[in-house]
């Protein structure tokens, strides 16, 4: 090859890069691995963690521990899926295309929205492309975001919108858990480009979104809802009942891993009005020259390879093969599958409620209704019950001290259907031993 | 025994792509009848009796109108079928320029799928997460070594999310020091994210003319180079495929001027272990696991963009940076001067698993041949197929070629009519009509992990399609026959836009 080139050696094709600048020694990296000792090493880390493989985890807080069927595995694990690249060419790549196509309508039933796109990075950058969003539709340059919603969106927004020209408006919870109406009311008598809810929000509580509905939109402000346990919404109203304008939020919860934190898959979904305005890939029906149905990604002028400057959004790779694992599972769940699973993790979770309650050191931080999970306000110091109960296999929720400062005392535990009747009595019993 | 003792391999060199068994499939949403479900749930027994603060009744939503009730087999053959439809790397060369579509080993995947990666949590406790921290630890550190950098973050999801980081680092850091500054230098070959991102940072982005040699202009940079410009975006090769020879000069009249240097290092395929891009004034630079470290590209995602810095902009890094006392691993959330959070929680972890075991399977000596093979592949395409194709800059190139249809287009065949006959030929059509300051371009990225065998397929494939524009181009305009789908009407998909299934009534 090096004679068809018309080189002598591989050197010479390096010319161009300045002598001195060229390494003349091998990186310092350790020595390759066979496959079989590659492994072995990588199982020798993989002891160093736990996860729900062997400890009974009560923790959710954006990434739940829900079943994964068999199905799925095999489905994504599709050559022809995962090794191909964003579908420029779509004589070549109308699987993945049509499985986009199909994605965006499950969006938009389960959120009951008008449209949606292929994907973003997860859930706080979909919170974030939101918002800048709305910032560009209303041209209005302060944004409130609720204390309700979960705290890593709420640092994205704020990492997002970080250029001085935003002023963003923390609307801190009420005794209720849920966003303060008045303080809201205070924020939008000062105008605003749009509000950031969540529901159900970051304590699980269900927020009725249409107290607050009514306001925003009376002061021209865009309502944008958050949410990060999609399978809610297999049992309760989408924020599209509400008059949601935009609807963002993530999508592990739809048979992707938990993974460490990612990858994950980042949700935007926005009334029709809005479409020419969404950020990111969006996949369109069409036909071919031979007037086959044919699916396409479409609306280009939004993006950065048409647009550069101009974009809606910086985003080219997005989380495909995420927004692919999400179709095959409310596919695979179908109507009634989604339904019966919204109801195991309400009913195991109030079972919990029940339970927890009865123990004398804990009691309920808000009462108002949750999905799956909820906050408990401890006697006790939350980081040292979890410490303890991990000798018991059990991992007993998520310190809420780290995010808020009024919440030192309180835990959110969660539940879904991996959690049975058995760990959870199993859980309140240890929990009744400790002190 | 009989053999067969007719050579195949030229009859295969004409006619490497053929029509293959696809089935027509309708929507999910057509199919299926009610009842049916995919997934076995559990029935759940548990008798709550009266609970108060339970759900208000109008809170409760009735059903979901576009979900399908269909069998597990049904759901299977739905995205059989549907695969099939698509061209991956694992069904055979995809030269897609700058994507670097090489081979995804499936010891990767294996490794991944680990359940104590796989099903941890990221809130779970750090002592129950050391093998992960551990990880992510070594994968900064060998990142650093490769692009001869300081300090690396592992939290943006995909080049142009690095891309985002970077600038948002800059602005932290000219925020502190109320500097004015607001424009950014880049060539008028980067690729479209580098642009949005400076905007999306609230900065201007000032186009860079490259010279007649398709690299920076060393005299442009002067002219443009004043106090108001945050810094200067280059990619490393660049996206016509040549070393930027003049980064070391560029980098100098930069620093002077108290601007930075941003190396888009999408292209790193052509580097590793040949430079470290640190050494050549760099002071930020991101590099895709998904193109250079091997994870695959999932049809759109997810990737991984990390970001690597010198030391002096460490403090503006996002948080947590994970770090090491002793032989415990730490997340770190304590950075006043960081710029926050990019991302939820740590980045793409279980694709950082994927480049964790790449690049210990391969070793120094190995990603250095890696590199060195890609050069070798892309500047043995290049010399070719520039009988055939028109070569705007001829002179050796790094990891990927550029060509134009400049001799084509007296034939009235243009960039695409090439791109979609090559799919007639069996092979993925390279990146087209970019970059931009090429007229009609055709970017060829081989990689390293093809074989002379398949390149030469390629190259025979372009040179029939070459000759065909001559001899019969209303055939070649006619393509792609043997896909699923002919050439597809994209005016009318952005003019009537149908974005989802919806039913007849």
């Amino acid at each position: 090859m090096l004679e068809e080139i018309g080189v002598d050696n591989i050197g010479d094709l390096f010319k161009t890069v300045p002598g001195k600048y060229l390494l003349d020694k091998e990186l310092n990296l350790p020595s390759p691995l066979s496959e079989l000792e590659l492994m072995k090493h990588m199982k020798e880390l993989n002891e160093k963690n736990a996860s729900a493989a062997d400890f009974n985890f009560f923790l959710g807080g954006g990434v739940y521990n829900h079943f994964i069927p068999s199905v799925m595995k095999y489905i994504v694990s599709r050559p022809e899926f995962y090794t191909s690249y964003t579908p420029y060419q779509p004589e070549v790549s109308q699987g993945t295309l049509q499985a986009m196509f199909e994605f965006q309508t499950l969006m938009c039933g389960l959120l009951g929205m008008d449209a949606s796109n292929a994907s973003l990075y997860d859930g706080a950058s979909a919170a974030a492309e939101s918002v800048l969003m709305a910032l560009r539709i209303n041209k209005q340059d302060r944004i409130a975001v609720s204390s309700t919603i979960h705290p890593d969106y709420r640092r994205v927004i704020r990492t997002y919108c970080d250029n001085g020209n935003t002023e963003i408006v923390d609307i801190p919870f009420d005794e209720r858990g849920m966003t303060d109406l008045e303080k809201l009311k205070e924020a939008l008598q000062k105008g605003l480009s749009c509000a950031v809810l969540q529901s159900p929000n970051f304590f699980g509580i269900v927020e009725d979104l249409r107290e607050y509905e009514k306001l925003i939109h009376e002061s021209n402000a865009l309502l944008i809802v958050a949410f990060s346990e999609p399978i809610a919404f297999g049992l309760l109203r989408p924020p599209g009942d509400f008059e949601a304008d935009i609807c963002c939020g993530e999508g592990q919860s739809l048979g992707i891993l938990p993974g460490f934190g990612g990858p994950h898959l980042g949700i935007l979904t926005a009334k029709e009005a809005y479409v020419r305005n969404i950020p990111g890939r969006i996949v369109g029906r069409t036909r071919d020259e031979d007037g086959r149905d044919a699916y396409v990604l479409t609306l280009t002028a939004r993006e950065q390879h048409i647009r550069r400057e101009k974009a809606r959004s910086n985003v080219c790779t997005n989380q495909g093969l995420c927004a692919l694992m999400a179709t095959v599972y409310l596919e695979g769940l179908g109507k009634s599958g989604i339904k019966k699973l919204a109801h195991i993790n309400h009913k195991r979770a109030e079972y919990a409620k029940g339970k927890l309650r009865e123990i004398g050191w804990i009691d309920l931080r808000f009462s108002s209704p949750t999905f799956n999970e909820f906050v408990l306000k401890l006697k006790h110091k939350p980081e040292e019950v979890l410490e303890k109960l991990l000798d018991r296999k059990i991992v007993a929720g998520l310190s809420l001290g780290r995010f808020y400062d009024d919440l030192k005392d309180s835990l959110l535990v969660s539940f879904t259907e991996m959690n049975t009747k058995e760990d959870i009595d199993n859980f309140t019993a240890c929990l009744n031993e400790l002190y | 025994m009989n053999c067969i003792d007719t050579p195949m391999t030229e009859k295969i060199m004409n006619d490497f792509g053929i029509k293959t068994l696809a089935i027509n499939e309708p929507l999910i949403f057509e199919q299926g009848s009610a009842g049916r479900t995919a997934f076995s749930l559990p029935e759940e027994t548990i008798d709550l009796g009266k609970i108060d603060g339970s759900l208000p009744d109008d809170l409760i939503r009735d059903s979901i109108d576009c979900l399908p009730e269909i069998s597990e087999v049904e759901l299977i053959r739905h995205f059989t079928r549907m695969s099939q439809w698509n061209y991956g790397v694992d069904t055979g060369f995809y030269p897609l320029g700058s994507c670097t579509m090489k081979y995804n080993p499936k010891l990767n995947e294996e490794a991944a799928s680990l359940p104590g990666f796989a099903r941890s949590h990221p809130y779970q406790p750090e002592s129950l997460s050391q093998g992960s921290m551990r990880l992510l630890w070594e994968l900064e550190q060998y990142l650093c070594e490769i692009a001869g950098m300081d300090r690396c973050t592992l939290q943006p999801a995909a080049g142009a999310h690095g891309e985002l980081c970077a600038m948002m680092m800059m602005r932290a850091k000219l925020a502190e020091k109320k500097s004015p500054r607001h424009k950014v230098l880049i060539p008028d070959t980067a690729h479209g994210t580098n642009p949005a991102s400076v905007a999306m940072c609230g900065f201007k982005a000032v186009p860079l003319k490259s010279n007649r040699e398709g690299i920076i202009d060393i005299d442009s940079v002067k002219s443009l180079m004043d106090e108001d410009v945050v810094a200067i975006m280059a990619t490393n090769p660049n996206t016509l495929g040549l070393f930027e020879k003049n980064i070391v000069a560029v980098s100098d009249i930069v620093h002077k001027k108290g601007g930075y240097v941003y190396c888009d290092g999408a292209n790193m395929n052509a580097l590793m272990g040949k430079v470290k891009v640190g050494e050549l004034g760099v002071d930020l630079v991101h590099l895709n696991l998904h193109k250079t470290f091997s994870t695959p590209h999932g049809g759109g995602g997810p990737g991984a963009g990390p970001l690597l810095v010198k030391q002096s902009l460490a403090p503006y890094l996002p948080v947590p940076v994970v770090e090491k006392n002793n032989e415990r691993f730490v997340f770190n959330y304590d950075l006043p001067q960081s710029i926050g959070k990019l991302k939820s929680f740590y980045g793409n972890f279980l694709i950082c698993v994927r480049a964790y075991t790449y690049i210990l399977s391969m070793g120094a000596e190995g990603l250095r041949k890696a590199s060195e093979t890609a050069v070798v592949n892309a500047n043995y395409i290049r010399s070719k197929l520039k009988k055939y194709y028109h070569l705007p800059y001829d002179d050796s190139c790094m990891h990927e070629c550029v060509f134009t249809d400049k001799k084509q287009k007296q034939h009235g065949v243009s960039t695409l009519d090439i791109a979609k006959r090559l799919i007639d030929h069996g092979f993925h059509p390279p990146t087209v009509y970019f970059p931009l300051v090429v007229d009609g371009a055709l970017m060829i990225e081989p990689t390293e992990t093809e074989s002379k065998e398949s390149i030469d397929r390629f190259i025979n494939a372009m040179i029939n399609i070459a000759k065909e524009a001559k001899e019969n181009p209303e055939e070649l305009k006619r393509s792609p026959q043997k896909s699923k789908i002919t050439r597809v009407d994209e005016v009318t998909a952005a003019r009537n836009p149908i974005l989802k299934w919806c039913t007849s009534k």
